[in-house]
């Protein structure tokens, strides 16, 4: 196979979307364009249709026993949003103490920051070196004013799968709201509200080869019925959860997506954990000091996250970025300028924030591509290992923390 | 983020990469930075000590591309200068110089004082000399 550049390998951030996804949504631009709550005539009940066809494919991939309880939103950030500020807002006589964890996506944190200017008080569990949340550390930060568990299935940056059947089973056991983001986890990997004890579930299409701008929040309707409180106040679309036209094409595609990834999970999962174990048995044993950030084993099967010492993570991207996409923890490439807070969570030090550098294969990811990869990446860690002072101290057999730097 | 063509060319050509013996007389080295910012850079000055003149220049840089660039564009900008000229290198050349957007501006502003932090070292050195070379001659 030629290699075709730039190579994406970037999926944590998005996914192409899968053409059959896209073959299904044409129709609903065109002919089948109508409004899912006209209810009176043959437009009106072909776009519902399309849209309560959508909602079950979507429940069966997250394992809803309804597909009532799938709400449509605008994406993942609107689902977070929606879970976290709707208990909130719902529950609020009841209590107002969050549980959430420390390495939770900017949207998860930004709602939870905000809710603590308002009054909330949130708990933020941290991880231990692998990326792991203690369950026993959750269960010491309930008390009688907590309304809620908000906590990632897996992490966007080093892949790092949580022990979300526990944090459900203990969220049942206090009586507690369990929320939980999956959107990177959903479609990958085995995702069960029932077996796994989550109330409500953020999850977007475009991480699962579907269309940007849909994802949806899953409600529990039984054991128990979990009530949120809206943030958008309208026409009372979505069993007044969420008001605003349903944007049936894009959940149409949505619905697809969840469709094939539910027939092709397992096998894909297999395939690209295989990919992914060759690109980074590469690149470790071509380099010392880099190091995998994250659990060995217990992460998504297309994650990888290395990062390489005495080099910084954008210098490297800026060496690949003509030949492929990939994503650092550096200051440098992030909105805020600071240092990836994941990496940094993990306690390995902000200077190996700042040399990670995040891989993210995905369902159009060829070996070839992946060699490619890993050949390139060695090359330009090298090459600027060789013109980095700290990797020079290192070799020289000097301790880089014993050093008085001066920060700017 | 776009860079610019200036950048690129020092990212992927960087000038006088490389080290002295720090301990030669008209060497002065300049490390500064920090690992936990992101970015360290070594400046080295090679001082032709009859002239007073900056005969080589030298960097190891670990950071983003501008921050390389900017060390890679003093080296070339030290070679030729003397001593007191090369003070007179302003970060703000650099940023012009390479067209660094706001948020690399203390990019340039590292490696000002890596000019400073070698010329300084160079200076420090010189002056215990004389200072030997006066208590053996009195």
């Amino acid at each position: 196979m030629a290699l075709k550049f730039p190579i994406f390998m970037d999926s944590h951030s998005t996914t192409p979307v899968d053409p059959r996804v896209l073959e299904a949504m044409i129709p609903y631009f065109t002919e089948k364009f109508g409004h899912p709550g006209s209810r009176n005539h043959p437009f009106g009940w072909e776009a519902e249709a399309a849209a309560d066809r959508a909602r079950e494919q979507v429940a069966k991939l997250i394992g809803a026993r309804d597909p009532k309880e799938v709400v449509f939103t605008s994406g993942g950030t609107e689902a977070i949003n929606l879970a976290i500020k709707g208990v909130a807002e719902m529950y609020r006589e009841k209590g107002t103490h969050i549980v959430t964890t420390a390495i939770e996506q900017r949207a998860g944190l930004d709602v939870c920051k905000r809710l603590e200017r308002l009054g909330y008080q949130v708990t933020y569990i941290p991880v231990g070196a692998d990326g792991l949340v203690d369950v026993e550390e959750v269960r010491k930060a309930i008390t009688d004013k907590t309304i809620l568990i908000s906590g990632m299935f897996a992490n966007n940056e080093i892949g790092t799968i949580q022990p979300v059947a526990e944090i459900g089973k203990l969220a049942k056991e206090k009586g507690i709201i369990f929320h939980c983001d999956a959107t990177q986890a959903v479609g990958k990997i085995p995702v069960d509200v029932e077996a796994m004890g989550i109330d409500l579930l953020s999850a977007t299409a475009h991480m699962i080869y579907g269309p940007k701008g849909v994802g949806a929040l899953y409600v529990r309707r039984k054991n128990p019925r979990v009530r949120i409180a809206p943030m958008i106040d309208g026409g009372g679309h979505e069993r007044g959860m969420r008001s605003g036209t349903v944007p049936v094409p894009l959940a149409v595609g949505f619905g697809k997506a969840a469709e094939i990834c539910r027939e092709v999970m397992a096998e894909e999962g297999v395939r690209l954990k295989a990919l992914r174990d060759k690109l980074q048995d590469k690149i470790l044993s071509s380099l010392d000091e880099a190091y995998l950030n994250g659990h060995p084993e217990k992460r998504l099967p297309h994650n990888l996250n290395i990062s390489f010492a005495y080099v910084e993570g954008e210098s490297v991207l800026m060496g690949l970025n003509k030949e492929v996409a990939l994503a650092s923890g550096s200051a440098c490439t992030s909105a805020t300028l600071e240092p990836s807070y994941v990496i940094a969570a993990l306690g390995v030090g902000s200077e190996l924030a700042h040399s990670s550098i995040r891989f993210g294969l995905h369902r159009f990811t060829a070996e070839e591509e992946v060699e490619y990869v890993g050949n390139r990446t060695v090359e330009v860690v090298t090459r600027l290992r060789e013109m980095s002072p700290l990797y020079e101290l290192a070799k020289e057999g000097v301790d880089i923390k014993s050093i008085q730097w001066k920060a700017q | 983020m776009a860079y610019s063509e200036k950048v690129i060319d020092h990212y992927n050509n960087p000038r006088n990469v490389g080290s002295f013996p720090k301990e030669l007389l008209g060497v002065g080295t300049g490390l500064v930075g920090a690992p936990e910012c992101g970015d360290v850079m070594k400046l080295q000055i090679k001082v032709n000590l009859d002239t007073g003149v900056i005969e080589d220049a030298k960097f190891k840089t670990f950071g983003c591309g501008s921050a390389i660039a900017s060390s890679s564009l003093a080296t070339e900008w030290l070679k030729g200068k003397s001593v007191e000229e090369a003070a007179k290198i302003k970060n703000t050349d650099i940023v012009n110089e390479l067209k660094l957007p706001p948020v690399k501006i203390h990019c340039s502003v590292l490696a000002e004082d890596a000019i400073k932090a070698a010329l300084a070292d160079y200076r420090g050195k010189w002056g215990k000399k004389e200072a030997a070379a006066g208590a053996t001659a009195s």
